[in-house]
């Protein structure tokens, strides 16, 4: 037997040009360990972020070298699977992430330097932190987390197999708990911020783990090719497939944030370092959409009339939920991630319908979505009173007699959230549900439309509270940021108004963009 | 040996892990429990992998425990601190963050 078994295993082949963004991205995270234990101190940081943006750069390069109509194909072993899908995600996560890197680099807004703890093993309001924070110490080791989890975001939409799926996801999220926890302002809150975001993540982890290894007794594979042809090889579904394949869900819709498994969001949106948490509501939700995407069109499409009932109702109460409960915050980061989460429900409409229209239209959908999440985030961080951060709403009322520019910034993010024409946010919610109408789910979109008004009314109040109310007299003020976040916000709201005037390129770019199953 | 009897096991430690999240308090206990679900989506695989004649399973496995461990690391790395801070490690202590 041992014989016959060694026989059996030859070299995997592995196409580096198409892997070529990740090994970047992950071997500049290797690099980065190496600076954090061999650079002295005091040029840490700068040698961080230089190394850190240069891996994006050479990374997004990488990604436009591929060439999606040439060498589309499953690679390692079909445990990856690069098509046009693949590319343009992982496109839009390293832009994602290039981003969030210019608002976790940003040290001018805070004067005690930037948005992480001086070293966040010091008991929060203790001497140490204290001297920590005299000394000017950053603690540069966010940037070597930061890299391993866009590693991580960057495998998880192309995974192509149940294993590989599991392992991008803690790859993705294991640094993202750290970095939650380690806020410079509100230690307490981010650190327990950090402990439900671990503890919720892990549990939903171990649902989708536990459904893996029932598809696997199913389908005596974890591959989701296999996973497709073993459910329509099967005359009768099984219990067994039909319970793993909504544990699986149960994981994936965890890190989508949809309800009733949406708990964590807001208090981690709330209570991580704004810039954390920009960068997570991009990237963490394209990535994975992008898995969720990959794992209802390939593998359980042959469950999709089983799963419907259950789908309709995830959606529908994520979009209530979302708009509902976001109508009656109070902290504008809390109220922004009500916002993803009724995102989340819009989304999943173009999940459900299983069309290339909705397809393209969910891939449009999020690249809008994580350009404008980003923005808004980057304007929060930048209205501060004597603490920190000026998160109540209260608190923003009459900015926009104060600082114009920035409250008219912060309104078109919300009027790109809302979903007004003119904005990719528009565009987006068209496409997805005009997809999902053509494939007869009617009623669902009659409810987005509902939330959608909904939402449309806590964004607008911002609007008029920054603009026509008048400030009620506690110390706000919009700081000038370095020229990292300026430049930040300026590219997101450009994105933001150029997808929403002129999208037609981008669905160009989608047309060839189809899951390779 | 009958195999079902090995499922069931794993069906029963998961569920127990599960409900152990659920309702306990301390947050060294509640990562017991995620833990326990882990492994017992590990015996699963092993099973399965017994079962079905392949040996994906049994690999499959290994991922599994060095993920745990990666996650062990980084959760109780959490818990400390917040034990540190608060001087207690209860989930239900931790209430700042409300809506």
């Amino acid at each position: 037997m041992s014989s016959a078994l060694i026989a059996d295993i030859t070299a995997p082949s592995v196409n580096y040009y198409m892997l070529a963004p990740i090994l970047i991205v992950l071997g500049g995270a290797v690099l980065s360990v190496l600076v954090e234990a061999f650079y002295p101190r005091e040029s840490r940081r700068s040698a961080q972020i230089a190394l850190v943006l240069t891996t994006l750069v050479v990374a997004f390069l990488a990604v436009l070298n591929i060439k999606v109509d040439a060498i589309l194909g499953f690679t390692i072993v079909n445990s990856l699977a690069i098509d046009g899908v693949s590319v343009f995600l992982q496109g839009l996560i390293i832009l994602s992430a290039l981003v969030g890197a210019l608002l976790i680099s940003e040290n001018r807004i805070d004067p005690l330097g930037d948005a992480f703890a001086a070293q966040s093993s010091a008991l929060p309001g203790s001497e140490d932190e204290l001297a920590f924070t005299e000394r000017g110490w950053y603690q540069t080791e966010i940037w070597s987390l930061f890299l391993f989890s866009v590693g991580g975001m960057l495998i998880f939409p192309i995974a192509n197999d149940l294993l590989t799926l599991f392992v991008a996801l803690e790859v993705m999220s294991l640094p993202l708990y750290l970095l939650v926890g380690m806020a410079r302002r509100r230690r307490l809150l981010s650190q327990e911020a950090a402990l439900k975001y671990f503890v919720l993540g892990a549990f939903s982890s171990a649902f989708m783990l536990y459904g893996s290894a029932l598809v696997y007794g199913f389908a005596n594979s974890v591959e989701l090719g296999d996973i497709a042809k073993a459910l329509s090889a099967s005359a009768a579904n099984s219990n067994l497939m039909l319970v793993g394949g909504i544990f699986i869900l149960i994981g994936l819709l965890f890190k989508v944030g949809a309800a009733p498994f949406h708990q964590w969001t807001p208090d981690v949106y709330q209570g991580a370092p704004t810039a954390i948490t920009a960068f997570m509501s991009a990237g963490t939700k394209v990535a994975a959409f992008g898995a969720l995407l990959r794992v209802f069109y390939v593998a359980l499409s042959g469950l999709a009339w089983d799963l419907s009932a259950v789908l309709w109702a995830i959606a529908i109460i994520t979009m209530l939920v979302g708009t509902i409960i976001g109508v009656a915050q109070s902290d504008i980061k809390r109220m922004l991630a009500y916002s993803s989460i009724a995102h989340a429900g819009f989304l999943l409409l173009g999940v459900i319908a299983q069309s290339k229209a909705a397809l393209d239209g969910s891939l449009f959908y999020l690249a809008g979505y994580a350009f404008t999440s980003l923005g808004a985030f980057a304007v929060v961080s930048l209205v501060r009173d004597a603490s920190g951060e000026a998160n109540h709403l209260g608190q923003w009322a009459g900015l926009g007699k104060r600082s114009p520019v920035i409250a008219s910034v912060f309104t078109l993010f919300l009027l790109a959230l809302a979903g007004i024409p003119l904005t990719s946010g528009f565009v987006g919610k068209f496409a997805v549900f005009a997809a999902a109408y053509e494939k007869g789910l009617a009623p669902l979109v009659v409810v987005a439309v509902i939330a959608s008004a909904i939402a449309g009314f806590f964004y607008v109040r911002v609007i008029v509270l920054m603009f026509f109310t008048d400030a009620s007299g506690d110390e706000v003020s919009v700081v000038v940021p370095s020229f990292a976040t300026a430049a930040a916000i300026t590219i997101t709201a450009v994105v933001t108004i150029v997808l929403g005037v002129i999208p037609q390129p981008v669905f160009d770019l989608l047309s060839n963009a189809l899951f390779l199953k | 040996m009958e195999l079902n009897n090995f499922i069931l096991l794993s069906a029963i430690l998961f569920s127990i892990g599960a409900v152990g999240v659920l309702v306990r308090r301390n947050a060294i206990v509640v990562f017991m429990s995620v833990e326990m679900m882990l492994n017992a989506a590990n015996l699963a695989f092993v099973t399965f992998a017994k079962a079905n004649g392949s040996i994906d399973g049994q690999v499959i496995a290994f991922f599994v425990m060095v993920v745990a461990a990666a996650e062990v690391v980084v959760g109780l790395s959490i818990i400390v601190s917040i034990f540190r801070t608060r001087r207690t490690a209860s989930i239900d202590e931790a209430s700042l963050l409300k809506f």
